[in-house]
């Protein structure tokens, strides 16, 4: 692909190492903020921890890792605890608490920033963007090996989640889903929330200078609203939201290289690319998901309507049989008649029905074989069936029996019908003086 | 049936030791807790006997749900002592088991029905230790008693509202536990369910369980409790069914409302508000 002969292991290596260790962080705890609906309180955090890190620097007049993180930590964690108090004390809800709190605090990192920015070498920008595209400049040497500090810095921090993650499954779990029974079984359910937010506001500080504070927060939630729409585990959806989160950084350093120059410009902001490229998988699974993805939704929609188009063909040659049994097709122009629906349909019906050898071509239209005569022959057997138990056990009005019983015949099974036989005495006609077929022999 | 029942009963009382003898499954005293000092329980003072099945009984707003909260300390209380078998919840917390209302969780979390009955079990697990198989098949057994085996693995939004209470019972259930706190299980199931957690109230009854249920339907109170308690606020009532449930004491806990205790709760919270 253009601009990927320039691809270079020892730059864009390191590049892409550095988004995939900083979006498998964030996914890691990422699964928790959302189940726990909280997370805006994720993006409260990564925002609010500013001037815990500007603190750092104005204290220690460097870039130093420790107590940046040590300051960051700790804002995280006022964060929550503030959110909370003014939640509970400032008759606001939940998201006005962290709205005051945040935006309050992010100013303030961002004016102390400003301050510092003539003493130290911090650049605001940096800090709100990121610079992922500087990772293999700045190394330390492990051994004999030349690693980013960067790369470092995260390496570590995705262990630490890993490892809480791992080691709490059990907590976290719990403490997400009912927090009232952790407590009451003697699990600390607070304590579980402050770990929680402790290691948000860490991972923040960590991906402040890959992807930067304001997108990190797509790297905590994106990734795993996309394994949210893929599955019902919770184990599956964690390691899902880490793969959905690794692919959106190698595709958005790819991105970043290739996309730009279609429309005729220079590669862009990596980064950026990565939160475009959470999103974009974000929308393949809403559409592909298995269970719940649109596609398979609206396939499964589609395929029901067509099996009680199906039904209805059947029952209409089972009708047509009974009426002249010497005469026992109907022609397409009939059905069409009686089906109240457009040709494309009808169509996929009968080739559905011939494919399952239901029904056969005869002159211009359709008869059933032996074996659609059967499920025919049961359907027409649960309709007429429910149209008795409906007037006698339900009181309904002749007018209403037919269209209801044309509706419930599709969901009627072997075993329903013999309770409806039991509940109505076994009647040998419906109330309309048809004939109630008995269920077929096999 | 018997055989689980038994064992789970020799298995209390080896494990147990902390049982102070002849010590109540629940006493209160005094026990006020206000939200937002807003009182929602003033002066409850209760002793539950062993062994009965205790229905719970009051209007909206009456403190029903608060009661089992402020016992298992999951709200603070303003003032007042409660102790589990003679010692304070704290120590005692093996023993009691607890089945919130339904709405109280979110049904679309991402477990199935196996892991809500695993989740009964995470205590006794312990922290950090994973959930082996001896703890899935005792939650299994558990899913077979309230007749849900087969959906033990369907995630539990997938579960009609009686199934669902049923996993929140079985829940329970895998909790051993010989006082069980149960908030509203009767609320919107279906006839099966209903059957079915009656026969297991009486089952764990006959095993020498103390229950306490909170329940809305006064028509079923007389056939399945044989102790109630009339709540608003504050106890209106307690005592066997027989004499207890009666319709002066329902009128006292239903109608006229606590009207010198409103105007008082009223005045306080004026003068909170003004200060």
């Amino acid at each position: 692909m253009a601009g990927l002969e320039n691809w270079n292991w020892a730059l864009d290596g390191w590049i892409v190492a550095a988004g995939v260790l900083c979006a498998v962080a964030s996914a890691l705890l990422g699964n928790f903020l959302v189940l726990r609906k909280m997370s805006m309180l994720g993006d409260a955090i990564s925002h609010a921890v500013l001037p815990g890190l500007a603190a750092a620097f104005l204290i220690t007049g460097a870039r130093e890792s420790v107590p940046m993180f040590l300051g960051a930590a700790l804002v995280g964690v006022l964060t929550a605890l503030l959110t909370e108090w003014i939640r509970r004390y400032g008759r606001v809800d939940e998201g006005g608490a962290m709205g005051v709190v945040f935006t309050a605090l992010f100013a303030l990192g961002l004016v102390m920033i400003v301050q510092a920015a003539d003493q130290v070498d911090l650049d605001p920008g940096c800090v709100l963007y990121g610079a992922i595209e500087l990772t293999p400049l700045d190394t330390v040497e492990l051994g004999s090996f030349h690693v980013p500090r960067v790369v470092v810095v995260l390496s570590i921090v995705l262990a630490i989640n890993l490892l809480v993650v791992v080691l709490f499954y059990k907590e976290l779990k719990l403490t997400s889903f009912d927090p009232e029974l952790a407590k009451s079984l003697g699990i600390n359910a607070q304590s579980m929330h402050y770990l929680l937010m402790t290691l948000v506001a860490v991972t923040a500080v960590a991906s402040f200078e890959t992807v930067g504070n304001i997108l990190v927060v797509a790297m905590f939630v994106v990734p795993v609203a996309a394994a949210y729409m893929c599955t019902d585990r919770l184990a599956t959806m964690i390691v899902a939201s880490s793969l959905f989160a690794a692919a959106s950084a190698v595709l958005g350093h790819i991105g970043a290289i290739v996309v730009p120059r279609w429309i005729g410009y220079r590669s862009t902001t990596t980064a950026g690319m990565m939160a475009v490229a959470a999103g974009f998988l974000f929308g393949l699974a809403v559409l592909l998901a298995p269970r719940y993805g649109l596609l398979v939704k609206l396939l499964r929609r589609r395929l029901f309507a067509l099996r009680i188009l199906a039904e209805d063909v059947l029952a209409l040659l089972y009708r047509a049989e009974e009426r002249t049994p010497d005469e026992p097709a109907l022609a397409r122009s009939q059905l069409r008649q009686q089906l109240d629906r457009g040709l494309l349909a009808r169509r996929a019906a009968y080739a559905w029905l011939r494919r399952q050898g239901d029904i056969r071509r005869q002159r211009d239209g359709y008869a059933l074989t032996e074996q659609g005569r059967r499920r025919a022959q049961s359907l027409v057997r649960a309709h007429r069936l429910w149209e008795q138990y409906l007037e006698t056990a339900a009181g309904l009005g002749e007018r209403h029996l037919h269209e209801n019983a044309e509706q419930l015949e599709h969901f009627t099974n072997e075993e329903l019908r013999r309770r409806l036989a039991d509940e109505t005495a076994s009647p040998r006609t419906d109330p309309h003086g048809a004939p109630i077929p008995p269920e077929s022999q096999r | 049936m018997s055989t689980p029942m038994a064992a789970a009963a020799q298995h209390a009382s080896g494990d147990r030791d902390s049982a102070a003898p002849g010590a109540l499954p629940l006493s209160i005293y005094d026990l006020t807790v206000a939200y937002h000092s807003k009182p929602v329980l003033w002066d409850v003072s209760l002793d539950v006997p062993p062994g009965k099945l205790v229905g719970i009984v009051g209007p909206n707003g009456a403190g029903k749900s608060t009661l089992f909260k402020a016992v298992m300390e999951l709200v603070p209380r303003a003032s007042g002592r409660v102790l589990v078998f003679g010692k304070p919840y704290r120590q005692n917390r093996r023993r009691v088991g607890y089945v919130p209302q339904r709405e109280s969780v979110d049904w679309d979390f991402p477990v199935s029905a196996l892991d809500v009955v695993t989740m009964g079990l995470y205590g006794k697990i312990g922290w950090c230790l994973p959930v082996t198989r001896k703890y899935r098949q005792a939650a299994m057994k558990a899913l077979e008693r309230v007749g849900i085996a087969d959906l033990a693995h369907r995630q539990i939004s997938h579960l009609s509202g009686g199934q669902q209470q049923r996993t929140f019972l079985a829940r329970a259930l895998v909790q051993d536990a010989d006082l069980y706190l149960m908030d509203e299980p009767f609320a919107a199931v279906d006839a099966a369910t209903e059957r079915v957690i009656v026969d297991i109230l009486q089952e764990l009854k006959s095993a020498g369980k103390t229950l306490m249920v909170i329940h809305h339907d006064l028509q079923t109170v007389v056939d399945y409790f044989d102790y109630v308690v009339l709540l608003n606020m504050r106890v209106v009532a307690a005592g066997t069914t027989a004499e207890t449930f009666t319709s002066e004491n329902l009128q006292k806990t239903y109608g006229g409302k606590l009207t010198l205790l409103d105007q008082a709760t009223e005045a306080m919270r004026r003068s909170e508000g003004s200060r």
